[in-house]
């Protein structure tokens, strides 16, 4: 029930992101969503990418270090409270989340946000318990194309 | 010959016999040819005569080693200032060869050999291979730069005269060193550390796995490197990774070597005289302590040096080495006097900040030090490569790298110094000396 997500170490300076993105861009590659997390100094660029292999190479053969970690990607429902409920599950299962971002498109009243938490497979086991979808890549990947 | 130390199962190379000369014997050959370059020298080279004559000196008053202790010092900028031939001791028919340093500052430094002095220098490059275990059969791929440099010839001609076969493929052109490394099946290779680690960065995107070549030996020199280095380069290549020592002004590369113990290198005793002595007072220290390294050639005919002094932070060890070597060895030069920068008042050399960065685990060995001054303090910023096991996709992670490399570096030099992650190949590659230092501070 996890995804693939691409992270790349960049240079906090003018110019910097437009480069992967054009790479992924010349290679025919749809970038589904992505998140900056920025420091004085560097950035870490986040990707989710339908296709991450060949996304990775391209990216390493420019010289870029490419990392690939699993992330999970739930539904929440869209409207106040909908995120409330599911980091309460989280909580009370004692886990915590690195990160979260989230999906530039909506599944008919769902949101969906990636999640990058200390233990993923816990996570997915305690959102699933509590009847939260955890959506798979594949499954994304069919929903953005619509 | 070669059958004959084999058969007789013992690590001792012919060709390696001054290496083990009884200390006494040594100090008697030392005292000779110590007596014979003064008089040279004093006959020969204006410099130097009125310099003994400043001092009331004449050769006579040398009648033991430690009388060297009495001579003048020869500097860099005596070379510099009796540009080009001024220190030349024989006359021009005599002289077959120059080479010159690169001069970026100013002239450059001349030296020059007579034929004499070229079979001695090939004779203690000799003396290195066989040390780091090299011989006849061994293909040696030499990467030093050809021309005025004396790396390239120096390596060159030493490995010929060892019976091994060089590949003189001289520096640069990465692509092509790993291709013939393959090709041609190289069991050593000279060249700087650095160029080296260009070269272990540049092979797996070739798709070609150094450790599964014959290579099983690095001679490394040129430029100072710390063993926190050696450990990085050895399981990478799989290879015995040896220092080597020398400059120009004394002979070129062979002035030093480690042996296969890899602990401290063995100067060639017979033909260079090593003091160390303390940078201030310049009173020579005993075996043991550490200062600056002073080197007399004590066979060089074309441009003989007395008490050079070398501007390298060393210590000569007391003990004897395991491998039964009598001459001295040295630790390995890790400091500079040149290299040293003075920030808020602290001495810190570039190989203290290499030690602090590679003992952290992940760390890329591409770092550059870069001091700015903002018109009121000086600032060190280290730029360290992100190498990919070093990478996280957690800002905490990387956070926490950088925090614990400056903390590390903090340990070790006493200063606080801004760490920069950069991305990969971001700091420029040599494939000669590498540039640690960039220096932007207004003089």
């Amino acid at each position: 029930m996890k995804m693939h997500q691409l992270s790349m170490f960049l240079e906090n300076k003018p110019g910097r992101l437009s480069e992967p993105c054009r790479l992924l861009a010349d290679a025919g590659i749809n970038i589904l969503t992505l998140s900056v997390a920025d420091t004085q100094q560097f950035g870490i660029l986040r990707l989710i990418v339908a296709g991450w292999e060949q996304a990775k190479a391209v990216l390493e053969e420019s010289g870029f270090v490419v990392n690939v970690t699993e992330v999970v990607a739930t539904e929440v429902v869209d409207q106040p409270g909908g995120l409330a409920g599911i980091l309460e599950i989280i909580e009370s299962a004692g886990l915590n989340i690195e990160y979260m971002y989230a999906f530039t498109f909506r599944c008919e009243d769902k949101a969906v946000i990636v999640f990058r938490f200390d233990n993923n497979d816990d996570a997915v086991s305690a959102l699933q318990e509590k009847g939260v979808n955890v959506v798979s890549g594949v499954e994304l990947y069919e929903r953005a194309r619509q | 010959m070669n059958e004959f130390w084999h058969d007789a199962g013992c690590a001792f190379h012919p060709v390696s016999a001054p290496d083990y000369l009884p200390p006494s014997q040594l100090r008697q050959l030392q005292l000779h040819r110590l007596r014979a370059v003064v008089q040279s020298s004093y006959d020969k080279v204006e410099l130097f005569r009125g310099r003994m004559k400043e001092r009331g000196m004449t050769p006579e008053d040398i009648r033991q080693v430690t009388d060297i202790r009495h001579l003048p010092f020869t500097v860099k900028t005596d070379l510099r200032e009796t540009y080009p031939f001024g220190l030349f001791a024989t006359p021009m028919n005599e002289i077959v060869r120059m080479h010159a340093s690169s001069g970026t500052t100013g002239k450059p430094i001349v030296v020059a050999y007579t034929q004499e002095d070229l079979r001695v220098w090939s004779s203690v490059m000799v003396r290195c291979f066989a040390a780091a275990g090299l011989d006849r059969g061994d293909i040696i791929q030499n990467a030093y730069g050809y021309g005025l440099f004396t790396g390239g010839l120096g390596a060159h001609y030493g490995a010929e005269a060892l019976g091994a076969t060089v590949i003189p493929i001289s520096g640069g052109n990465t692509d092509r060193q790993i291709m013939l490394l393959k090709d041609f099946g190289a069991t050593a290779i000279c060249c700087t550390p650095s160029y080296f680690l260009r070269i272990l960065e540049r092979a797996p995107e070739m798709g070609i796995d150094l450790r599964d070549l014959p290579l099983k030996a690095g001679i490394f020199g040129a430029e100072p490197w710390t063993d926190e280095m050696r450990k990085r380069i050895e399981p990478e290549a799989n290879i015995k990774a040896y220092d080597i020592y020398g400059l120009s002004e004394i002979i070129g590369p062979g002035v030093a070597n480690e042996c296969v113990v890899q602990d401290g290198l063995h100067i060639f005793e017979d033909h260079f005289y090593p003091e160390i002595i303390d940078p201030e007072t310049l009173e020579p220290v005993p075996d043991g302590e550490e200062g600056e390294l002073v080197l007399t050639t004590l066979s060089k005919q074309a441009m003989p040096m007395i008490r050079y002094r070398t501007r390298d932070i060393t210590t000569l060890y007391k003990e004897q080495c395991p491998c039964g070597r009598t001459v001295r060895r040295m630790r390995r030069i890790a400091r500079r006097s040149d290299d040293m920068f003075i920030i808020r008042g602290v001495n810190v050399y570039p190989s203290q900040i290499e030690e602090a960065l590679l003992s952290v685990e992940g760390t890329s060995p591409h770092y550059q030090i870069v001091l700015t001054n903002d018109g009121s303090m000086d600032d060190v910023e280290v730029q360290v490569e992100v190498s990919p096991e070093a990478f996280s996709d957690k800002v905490s992670v990387m956070e926490g790298l950088r925090k614990k490399l400056s903390a590390s570096i903090e340990r070790t030099v006493n200063i606080r110094v801004n760490v920069r992650l950069v991305e990969p190949n971001k700091i420029a590659r040599s494939e000669g000396k590498a540039q640690r230092l960039i220096d932007n501070r207004k003089k």
